[in-house]
């Protein structure tokens, strides 16, 4: 008798295989034989479920995790391929808590399907986005993604159509459209997660913005600590170039789109995207002074988009779906949703996809649950190495790009980095003036000499000879790297450094007075 | 019989004969060669400057601006540990000292037996799942006193 394989999946998502998941897919393969057919899908964004197992039953994909390659026998014995009772079983992926109370819109294929399966993504509504947008003037989509709301989600929040807009309306017979995937701050994982877990919907996104702005070339920029994702991309693209998604006649239609990978070189500041633009084009990534804009003068002097990956992995759907249903989502001008990262010291890191307006206590303490060690959270570092590190007091923070810029911090890409009670917030502010100088470009002092100046003082402020004074400098250098900076890596270093000061004095040090 | 500085150059040739149609090809050009050959040695920069047409002050500019690129030979294994927030918050810095101290080296050294170039990174895009190391193309999670030691001794 023979029958069809029971379908196994098993993450080939790099934060999955960081733990094991490779050996798990290869045991659960030996073991079980031809019955079973093991996919090797993206991440659901559960990573403290990874490995996370599931098995296609008759009742839908039932879930397993984390499963260790020592448990593969086990649970095979057990029954795993019914869905069977073991400890490990989750039930229904789909209706584990922490995933069903999400929104995932950009994120609603990651997990689901085979990324590299050009099929599977048509059979999970893929290309109705781009094939809508190609029934509709340049015009037409600009105004679609301008009435969505959708605004930069690599951290700046600029209105993505906006932004498409001017380059639809510069003149030129050659325009770019370029993806911003160097994803440099830490805590920050969603573009990896999108590129490995679903890598088509970014290629869509970006036929949708050549389509609106009239470009014919797009560049994916991939930080080189990243090696899964590009080579996923590039799998990606050759495949969409095979299926005529990608090429002269994109969706047989008399427009032509090609589609690069380009690598990083490991710096920092090339996520800022005019020095992304420098690096594109082969030079030293140093930052350029705006005007020019890149919508303008981008990409080797031409009209350029430049979008971060989830802004431009967003399009489709809301092609797809329309502008409204995106709007419909999400408060204030921050409309439809933002891919939340939870990490660092937290019980239940992973994605969480939701509309804006969710609390950074609920993002922290409810689907974190709190920290990894047990210990009480302390602090939470939001939006990267440039955000701010805000207090438990401060949990009622909606997220928000304007509340969170009224209480002097920023959502930035998402990222909420969660530490406990043994902290020292002085360290934290150290380092964010150590990175400043490690990472920045050069081209202006306060950032150049002003980071190397901060790590100084600070230590002279927690040895605590003259606090007084030297807390007053700290104050005078992070105004002037504040005001004097071309760019908000030396301009915003003083927002982690300022708000740990800020929220925790306490760990500054005392001054001799202070100790007596 | 070609000289070994003659097949170099040829090699470099070749390298960038690949990356023609490349826009702005420098960056992929010294990514293939990192791959082919570990470094960008000096004598490389000429040949570069002289085959895409820029000045050696260009190229050297770019060798040294990224972090990637090295102009000496790195060990076997690279093993890169994550120094950023996120992995902090989990004890990223004492997996560093563990780590500097286990092989004698220091952040960018190579043990002297050529085994292990020890290296720090800013974020590998792990952050949930810290700390995280990077061994060669591998990424590692959840990485603890133990497991750290094991990775060692299986790059030295
Ligand atoms: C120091 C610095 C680093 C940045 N890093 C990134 C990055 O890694 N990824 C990203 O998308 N944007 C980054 N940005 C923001 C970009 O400059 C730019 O605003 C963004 O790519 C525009 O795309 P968006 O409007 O879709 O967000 C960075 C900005 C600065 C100042
Ligand atoms: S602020 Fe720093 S990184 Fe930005 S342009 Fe100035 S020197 Fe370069
Ligand atoms: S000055 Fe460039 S600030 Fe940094
Ligand atoms: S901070 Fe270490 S992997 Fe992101």
């Amino acid at each position: 008798m023979t029958s069809e394989p029971t379908t196994v999946y098993v993450p080939r998502d790099s934060a999955a295989r960081s733990v094991g998941a490779d050996q798990v897919a290869e045991r659960i393969a030996e073991t079980a034989g031809p019955g079973v057919r093991v996919v090797r899908n993206g991440s659901r964004g559960m990573l403290w479920l990874e490995p996370l197992v599931e098995v296609a039953t008759p009742a839908g994909r039932v879930a397993y995790g984390p499963v260790r390659p020592d448990d593969v026998d086990g649970l095979l014995a057990a029954g795993l391929l019914d869905g069977a009772e073991h400890p490990l079983r989750l039930g229904p992926a789909e209706e584990i808590p922490w995933l069903r109370d999400q929104t995932r819109v950009t994120f609603a294929r990651v997990g689901v399907v085979d990324p590299l399966s050009p099929d599977d993504y048509v059979a999970h509504g893929g290309l109705a986005g781009l094939t809508r947008a190609l029934s509709l003037t340049p015009e037409q989509v600009v105004a679609e993604v301008t009435d969505s709301g959708l605004r930069g989600r690599g951290g700046a929040g600029f209105p993505a159509g906006i932004k498409w807009k001017t380059v639809l309306g510069a003149a030129s017979e050659l325009k770019f459209v370029c993806c911003n995937a160097d994803e440099g701050d830490s805590g920050t994982f969603a573009d990896r997660m999108l590129m490995e877990g679903d890598p088509f919907t970014l290629i869509e996104g970006m036929a949708i913005a050549a389509w609106a702005v009239g470009a014919s070339e797009g560049y994916v920029y991939v930080r080189s600590e990243y090696p899964d994702a590009v080579a996923t991309l590039r799998t990606a693209i050759d495949a969409a170039y095979e299926r005529g998604w990608l090429g002269k006649r994109v969706l047989d239609r008399d427009f032509g789109f090609d589609l690069f990978v380009r690598v990083g070189g490991g710096a920092y500041i090339c996520g800022e995207e005019t020095s992304m633009l420098e690096s594109l084009e082969g030079k030293r990534g140093m930052v350029r002074a705006k005007p020019p804009i890149p919508a303008l003068e981008g990409l080797f002097g031409r009209p350029t988009v430049v979008n971060n990956v989830l802004t431009l992995g967003s399009v489709p759907m809301i092609m797809a779906a329309g502008a409204a249903a995106f709007a419909g989502l999400g408060v204030g001008r921050s409309r439809g949703t933002q891919v939340f990262q939870l990490g660092g010291n937290v019980a239940r890191g992973g994605i969480v996809e939701t509309a804006f307006g969710v609390t950074l206590g609920e993002l922290v303490e409810g689907y974190g649950g709190g920290t990894r060690s047990g210990r009480p959270v302390r602090a939470v570092q939001v939006g990267g190495p440039l955000g701010a590190y805000l207090p438990t007091s401060r949990f009622d923070l909606p997220m928000d790009y304007e509340a969170f810029a009224a209480a002097e911090a920023m959502v930035g890409h998402g990222g909420v980095v969660v530490f406990d009670d043994t902290v020292d917030m002085a360290a934290q502010a150290r380092f964010a003036m150590e990175f400043c100088a490690a990472e920045s470009c050069g081209k202006c002092t306060p950032c150049r000499i002003g980071a190397v100046r901060g790590v100084e003082v600070i230590d002279r402020i927690v040895a605590g000879r003259d606090r007084t004074r030297d807390l007053k400098l700290l104050d005078d250098l992070c105004h002037l790297m504040t005001e004097g900076s071309l760019c908000a890596m030396g301009g915003l270093t003083p927002m982690p450094v300022r708000s740990a000061l800020t929220h925790f004095p306490g760990d500054f040090g005392a001054t001799t007075e202070e100790r007596r | 019989m070609t000289s070994p500085a003659l097949s170099f150059a040829d090699q470099v040739r070749s390298v960038v004969a690949r990356h023609r149609d490349d826009r702005g090809a420098l960056l992929p050009v010294l990514h293939s060669l990192m791959e082919e050959l570990g470094h960008i040695d000096p004598a490389a920069i000429p040949i570069l400057a002289d085959e895409l047409n820029l000045s050696r002050a260009d190229v050297h500019g770019v060798v040294t601006f990224y972090h990637d690129f090295r102009q000496t030979p790195p060990g076997r294994t690279k093993v890169r540990i994550c120094r950023a927030e996120a992995c902090q918050a989990v004890g990223g810095d004492e997996l560093v000292e563990r780590a500097k101290s286990r092989t004698g080296v220091g952040l960018g050294e190579t043990t002297p037996d050529g085994a292990i170039t020890l290296e720090q990174v800013f974020c590998l895009g792990n952050c949930a799942l810290g700390p995280s190391v990077q061994v060669g193309d591998r990424l590692y999670g959840r990485v603890g006193a133990q497991q750290l030691d094991r990775l060692l001794e299986g790059a030295a």
